[in-house]
């Protein structure tokens, strides 16, 4: 047997790649804006989808919940007579920690897309895998509460650089920790220079409206760009 | 975490390319912003390979320096932050993703996101290899 070099130079991530990409036609083709919510677990991702989808200005959104089992978060959104569908990366995908395009793609029967304008995918919570795998979406999100402590850009600065809006939740709780604010946000400032912040708390409501504006908007930004 | 999310795409990439072909070994090209560790992949690279066309290949991994090129002033720098000695402070190690020269913030990476396979080796038989006659 011989051996022999095959020049290959193609990105590793060129199969996710082409699937996102056809994800993306489809959503274009429905007239609906996407939006691939990340976080790390318990940062309030749900909680703050709640709050916005109980008023969403007449925009028409359906969710995605990722999740590597159950169907909690979804039965929560169900609740609001909002369109959800569960995919839960256990059943299939091996328990993966992150969605990818194929597993979006997967889910994209399930949904009613000529009936919305607005789909939001809420990610498997993990501040690591999701921000490799485009899954076909318009904008990032990014939901980081202040009990996780201000270094995290630091630490995970290819989810923050990922990303065109942090949101960062549970400031209710600011008076009882010792978290530097100023710091975290000068730590998103450096790994992700300009990127909108936005100051939350889903419990006491304080900042919702701005989170909710700002995700009412998506649709509208998106018509205008394509 | 990430490498073996990483290494199951860098091995369906160079399946992909051997086109049922053994594979002996597989280079690749990681960018220091994909924050991605060596010993981790090569780990994680050599379970997923198991029983497939890439079981027991070589991984060769070449890592590349960031390189940023603000789009406003036209600057050049390395982003990695760089604590100075003596004064190893967290405030010091931050990376360098707005502009050192204008300090805007619309800076592009020139190089450093890469995370490419680059070549893959493969076994052929002889004849693969031999056009002329003997």
């Amino acid at each position: 047997m011989h051996r022999t070099k095959v020049k290959v130079a193609a990105d590793a991530l060129d199969a996710n790649a082409t699937i996102a990409n056809a994800n993306r036609d489809d959503f274009d083709r429905a007239g609906v804006a996407v939006v691939n919510l990340m976080s790390a677990p318990g940062a309030g991702k749900t909680t703050l989808l709640e709050r916005a989808l109980e008023d969403l200005d007449g925009v028409r959104a359906g969710v995605l919940e990722g999740d590597v089992q159950g169907s909690m978060d979804a039965d929560r959104i169900a609740a609001l007579h909002v369109p959800v569908v569960q995919l839960n990366t256990e059943s299939g995908f091996g328990g993966e920690c992150h969605l990818d395009a194929n597993m979006v793609r997967s889910a994209i029967g399930d949904l009613p897309l000529a009936e919305l304008d607005l789909l939001v995918i809420e990610n498997v919570g993990n501040l690591v895998c999701p921000a490799e795998f485009r899954v076909g979406e318009d904008a990032r999100i990014m939901v980081c509460s202040v009990t996780e402590g201000e270094d995290k850009p630091l630490k995970y600065p290819l989810m923050f650089r990922a990303c065109e809006l942090v949101v960062v939740n549970k400031i209710d709780l600011l008076p009882h920790l010792d978290f530097d604010l100023e710091r975290l946000l000068a730590n998103v400032d450096a790994v992700n220079p300009g990127t909108r912040v936005m100051l939350t708390s889903a419990r006491t409501g304080e900042g919702v409206g701005e989170w909710r504006e700002w995700l009412a908007a998506v649709p509208g930004r998106v018509a205008a760009a394509v | 975490m990430h490498e073996l999310s990483i290494s199951s795409a860098i091995v369906d990439t160079a399946l992909k390319h051997a086109d049922g072909r053994r594979v002996t070994r597989v280079d690749v090209t990681v960018g220091a912003l994909r924050q991605v560790v060596g010993e981790s992949l090569a780990f994680y690279f050599e379970i997923v390979a198991r029983d497939t066309e890439c079981d027991g290949a070589e991984l060769g991994l070449e890592t590349v320096a960031a390189w940023m090129h603000c789009r406003t002033c036209g600057q050049e720098w390395d982003p990695a932050p760089r604590p100075e000695a003596g004064h190893a402070g967290p405030e010091l190690s931050l990376p360098a993703f707005r502009c050192p020269a204008c300090e805007r913030p619309d800076a592009e990476i020139v190089r450093g996101d890469e995370l490419e396979v680059e070549s893959i080796e493969v076994e052929t038989a002889e004849e693969e290899q031999c056009i002329a006659p003997r």
